[in-house]
């Protein structure tokens, strides 16, 4: 670390006054110049510039010089994948969460598909724990049935006392295979007693057997089985239907069952949506940057660093996962992150495995597509990354940085481009259709927990 | 698209049939010309000792065998790899058998994979020109090339000089499964652009509306006997059963409407009859058709051994003419 080193005489810095900066709050609406004075791990005071200098010196803060920087909270993302425990030539906790930290990101929500499955608070604990290494706050959605297996539904009370935010079988639809609607309904129904969400992969997968891109002109031509818009459409309006008949019958006793869709890729869907939330359900959704970054056509050559699941659409299906996030339908923006192994991504096409990473090309690519070339205002896009998911998922303390708030933080250039490297990625996998690309907005600072958990000079 | 996933070919490699301009399909055909009644002895001496690897991930009779025979006509030392004998059926991977053979000497590979898309797994893997000899669902573009050589024989008098306006005024039906098809991708995918009309007919289960898609001058037109009224050639296509993956076809409704019978050969006296083969006799084709004398089944056999010539000519940076 350089001149802001986190570490004097051994002992952590406890205090950090950020000084000079513009301070970007969307949970405060605040977009103005402003010193943040963190004590302790928390935000002890927001204020004009130059008047937080006696209570910085009380503690014994050091500073760190914001001046043309942007001081925001840390990132959040809701949808990662760090392959740990059981798959750790991908990536683990402490390579995923050092690759999130350098992306901006102070808390991530790790998906249930590891090996073993996440369904079990032992587990969702053993995700937690000191000895996983992570470099920030690490949070466990866990699976909502038993091994994901989609027959028997997981104890969500107990999930959720050990720190479960949410319940999913991500990878693997609820209620497709098995037996059907009813653990669907019966997951949506037991979670809005235990206040947590049902994030569910949207795909029905009976409609996409053998197929590995989007259908349509293209993977007819390409000769690859096409996944239709139909199978994530079919799938969003039968668990929306199922909300529906869910929040009537706990009406009476004061339960809301809460849908999340993930990753969300088509406008149909996003249409489907979009009618929800009118109709007063508690429907939301998130995108990913490739999927409002890249269109099928990244696919040519065959380019497995542009395979994952749901795959990237048409170009009408892009523009409108643009128009979701503008007008406000897509509640948060997630990178699906899902690193893989070199050699396993070198295969032929149909037998490489879906997913790419994300985690530190989100920012850049949200504040080049969504600020730069769409005019989304800054605050907007930095409240997509961190205080919507922090709503979404009732992170209290987090994606804010009223005082009290949890002290995660991240300060970033906004004017600098830069080029990602694939190659001098933190992550364990390089698996990007990024590569090489211009970003906006280069991170100097993530603090999580008011440590300094990465760094890097400026450009 | 930056990264490592450039998709511009190697000089040498095909890897689809997009990927030759015409004044390449000229060439391609000339030179064939010129193998094709070149004295074997001197033939032999084109690409004396240089080294071929074929690899073979799915049987093949006509297309392993014809570019092998191609490969040894130049002077070529050949070697095969193919799914009955060999790591590749142990679980090693594409990339590892291709740096295999070429750390083994080999300059060119020519593949035969059930996955589309192979070919330029392979060729990002080695480095080496690839010659594609049937990918999946996806194309075949050395048939291609020998069909066309095929129908230029009978229709324009065997020209080599490729335009863009040859074939106008000819129309090519191409019938049966054409969903699992690399052939009619690869042929569907070239002819439109000398001028001629592509017709595409099957039952809806082997030919989706999609398929128009591929491409300008391309029509569904469902009804053989309407495709066949209006066309100067006939490609008949196999039903792959290995890639129907569930779907079930009424042979017996298959037969009434898309086979190429005696009838209909009767019916259309002009029309000239193809198949890139196997053909399954009795299914999509009749002996009747398959062996009258308006079938060019075996001559594109012929057309194929010397267009593979001088694509493995080519591949080697041996293409250009003498
Ligand atoms: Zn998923």
């Amino acid at each position: 670390m350089s001149e802001a080193t986190s570490v004097a005489n051994g002992a952590p810095v406890e205090a950090w006054l950020l000084q000079g900066g513009r301070l970007v709050d969307p949970s405060t609406a605040t977009d103005m110049p402003q010193d943040l004075l963190l004590v302790a791990g928390q935000v002890l005071a927001v204020a004009d510039p130059g008047t937080l200098s006696a209570a910085a010196a009380e503690h014994g803060a050091a500073t760190l010089d914001c001046a043309g920087l942007i001081v925001a909270p840390g990132l959040i993302d809701i949808h990662v994948h760090l392959r740990e425990p059981g798959q750790t030539w991908k990536e683990t906790i402490a390579s995923g969460t050092r690759a999130a930290a350098a992306g901006g990101f102070t808390t991530v929500v790790a998906m249930p598909n590891t090996v073993p499955v996440i369904d079990t608070p032992a587990w969702a604990s053993w995700l937690q724990a000191p000895e996983r290494g992570a470099a920030i706050s690490v949070l466990p959605m866990a699976a909502a049935t038993v091994g994901s297996m989609g027959e028997t539904l997981t104890d969500y009370a107990a999930l959720r006392a050990a720190g479960a935010v949410g319940v999913t079988d991500d990878g693997k639809p609820i209620g497709v295979a098995g037996v059907g609607d009813r653990i669907m309904r019966d997951a949506l129904e037991l979670a809005a007693r235990c206040g947590l969400p049902v994030s569910q992969h949207a795909e029905d997968t009976r409609m996409t057997r053998g197929a590995s891109m989007n259908a349509g002109a293209l993977a007819f031509r390409m000769g690859l089985r096409g996944m239709s818009v139909e199978s994530e459409r079919s799938l969003v309006e039968r668990d929306i239907a199922l909300v529906r008949q869910v929040s009537r019958s706990l009406a009476g006793e004061g339960f809301t069952p809460h849908l999340h869709v993930q990753h969300i890729s088509t406008r149909d869907a996003l249409e489907l949506v979009r009618g929800a939330k009118q109709e007063g359900l508690h429907v939301t959704c998130e995108v990913m940057p490739h999927h409002f970054a890249l269109n099928e056509s990244a696919l040519a050559g065959y380019n497995t660093f542009a395979k994952m699941n749901p795959p990237l659409r048409s170009e009408a299906d892009r523009l409108a996962m643009l128009e979701g996030l503008l007008d406000g339908t897509v509640d948060c923006i997630a990178t699906d992150h899902a690193p893989h192994a070199a050699f396993e991504k070198e295969q032929e096409f149909e037998k490489a495995p879906n997913g790419i990473t994300g985690l530190e090309t989100a920012l850049g690519l949200s504040l080049r597509i969504l600020h730069g070339e769409h005019g989304m205002p800054l605050a907007k896009v930095l409240a997509l990354l961190s205080w919507a998911p922090a709503q979404l998922l009732a992170l209290a303390g987090r994606g804010t940085l009223a005082a009290g708030a949890r002290a995660d933080v991240v300060v970033f250039d906004p004017a600098a481009t830069w080029h990602f490297n694939a190659r001098a990625a933190l992550s364990k996998s390089k698996n990007s259709p990024f590569d090489g690309w211009a970003m906006q907005g280069r991170v100097r600072w993530t603090l999580c927990g008011g440590q300094i958990v990465f760094e890097q000079g400026p450009a | 698209m930056p990264g490592g996933f450039a998709h511009d070919p190697l000089p040498g490699s095909l890897l689809r049939i997009e990927d030759l301009g015409l004044a390449d399909i000229s060439e391609i055909l000339a030179l064939a010309s010129e193998l094709e009644s070149e004295d074997p002895l001197r033939r032999a001496f084109r690409l004396a000792k240089r080294r071929v690897a074929l690899l073979f991930y799915e049987s093949s009779t006509r297309t392993r065998t014809s570019f092998e025979l191609a490969a040894k006509a130049l002077g070529a030392d050949t070697t095969l790899i193919s799914s009955k004998s060999s790591s590749i059926e142990k679980g090693e991977s594409l990339k590892d058998t291709g740096l295999t053979l070429r750390a083994l000497g080999a300059e060119a590979i020519i593949l035969r994979n059930s996955f589309s898309g192979a070919p330029w797994l392979l060729e990002r893997a080695t480095g080496l020109p690839v010659l594609n000899a049937g990918d999946g669902m996806h194309q075949h573009p050395s048939q291609a090339l020998l069909d066309l050589r095929t129908m230029l024989r009978v229709l324009r008098g065997g020209t080599t000089d490729i335009t863009e306006d040859l074939l106008e005024g000819v129309t090519i039906t191409i019938c049966g499964d054409i969903l699992h098809s690399r052939v009619a991708r690869s042929n569907a995918l070239l002819l439109p652009r000398l001028g001629a009309r592509v017709l595409l007919c099957g039952p809806a289960q082997l030919l989706p509306e999609i398929a128009a898609s591929l491409g300008e001058g391309i029509a569904i037109e469902r009804d053989l006997d309407r495709a066949l009224a209006q066309s100067d050639v006939v490609m008949m296509l196999r039903i792959q059963a290995e890639r129907l993956a569930g779907l079930h076809i009424d042979l017996e409704a298959y037969r009434t409407g898309f086979q190429l019978n005696e009838d209909r050969m009767e019916k259309y006296p002009a029309l000239w009859l193809m198949h890139p083969g196997p053909m399954i006799r009795g299914l999509e084709i009749a002996d009747a058709a398959a062996d009258g004398p308006r079938s060019l089944i075996e001559e594109q056999v012929r057309h194929g051994l010397a267009v593979r010539m001088a694509l493995v000519a080519r591949a080697l940076g041996a293409g250009s003419l003498q």
